[in-house]
């Protein structure tokens, strides 16, 4: 990289692309061989959620764990900020 | 003893059949006897890389629906003596391709003696990228660095450890190799463009070759000479040592440094 270089203040693409695939990567290999299920339940939690709490798609991680025989289905939501947490069906009750 | 190898990986364009068509030749160079088939069926491609479009009579489908023998099929390379291409039909039938049909060619190649089967995949995930890689010993999986391609040829690797005859019958696993084609060491020395490491790190698989970026590849196809054969290219140098290390060989990768910049590059940048 040259003098000139150093005035550029945009990180390096390729080092966003490596974090972006990293996540997307593990994500869609914890998926895999799973029951097909998986996306819709995923899919449906999130709207019956979201009824009550208004959270980002992407707050909601199912992972399927294989164990000794047995399968456990993880679930985890990361609730937003106290200011963010808006109901849905509030404003239709007033 | 024969090695089935499928040449693979999900997106499209990414260099499968420049791929298929140079190792199967560098393998040929090296006194191997190789077939090289086509499977992306209804888009033949493979027979114009190798330069041999006017000499298809018979087809893969031909051979498995029986209108003709495997041997008035395989066409001989005219270049190397050991080298035989199979065309992919042209039929729109995508059913043409059943996994019984294909078990009966590659059969009948192993009976005849080849040592290696190179099986060019179609892009995709259906049926013809499905059969190519089904009965595979080893798989190339061809990658750009870039992040649609890198993401797609992870699905392959799922698909290769579940969906292939080997993981079927528990029978040992599909043997990956990554390979990565159209790679600029200067874009990745300016961070615009993934590394060897990057590719290596997220899909975990051993790199069994790094093609540079060159318009030798363009003129190659233009020309119908598979790119190995270009022997002043450093595409064909990167190709010849791919297939050194799939026959065994140790070597260190090379065309993965920038070339050195003189004074006024480096300070003003360039």
């Amino acid at each position: 990289m040259g003098l000139l270089a150093l005035f550029r203040r945009t990180p390096p693409s390729a080092s966003v692309a490596k974090e972006r695939l990293r996540i997307i990567v593990a994500q869609e290999r914890s998926a895999r061989g799973g029951p097909d299920y998986l996306p819709l339940l995923r899919r449906e939690l999130l709207e019956v959620i979201r009824k009550y709490v208004n959270v980002d798609p992407d707050a909601i991680q199912i992972n399927l764990d294989r164990e000794e025989g047995q399968e456990v289905l993880e679930f985890s939501v990361a609730l937003p900020e106290k200011a963010a947490r808006q109901p849905g069906r509030k404003s239709s009750r007033q | 003893m024969t090695e089935i190898i499928v040449v693979t990986s999900g997106k499209g364009g990414v260099g499968k059949t420049t791929t298929s068509a140079s190792i199967a030749c560098g393998l040929a160079q090296r006194g191997k006897r190789v077939a090289v088939i086509d499977f992306d069926i209804g888009l033949r491609n493979l027979d114009l890389i190798m330069g041999c479009e006017r000499r298809v009579v018979y087809d893969f489908v031909n051979v498995i629906q029986g209108d003709c023998t495997l041997k008035q099929a395989l066409i001989k390379d005219k270049r190397q003596e050991t080298l035989f291409v199979l065309a992919a039909s042209q039929t729109r039938d995508k059913d043409a391709l059943t996994p019984e049909g294909v078990r009966r060619v590659l059969d009948e190649l192993i009976a005849d003696g080849f040592d290696f089967i190179v099986c060019d995949s179609p892009a995709g995930i259906e049926k013809g990228a499905h059969l190519a890689m089904y009965y595979a010993d080893r798989a190339i999986v061809v990658v750009n660095p870039e992040v649609s391609s890198v993401r797609d040829s992870d699905r392959i690797l799922g698909l290769l450890a579940s969906k292939t005859h080997r993981a079927e019958q528990g029978n040992g696993d599909v043997q990956e190799h990554l390979l990565l084609t159209r790679y600029s060491p200067q874009r990745v020395g300016k961070g615009e463009m993934l590394s060897v490491e990057d590719v290596k790190e997220i899909l975990g698989l051993d790199v069994v070759g790094v093609i540079p970026e060159s318009v030798d590849v363009l003129s190659a196809s233009n020309a119908g000479t598979p790119v190995i054969l270009n022997e002043d290219s450093t595409v064909a140098q990167a190709y010849e040592d791919a297939v050194a290390r799939l026959l065994g060989e140790t070597l260190p990768l090379r065309f993965v440094e920038e070339p050195k910049k003189g004074f006024f590059a480096r300070v003003f940048g360039g």
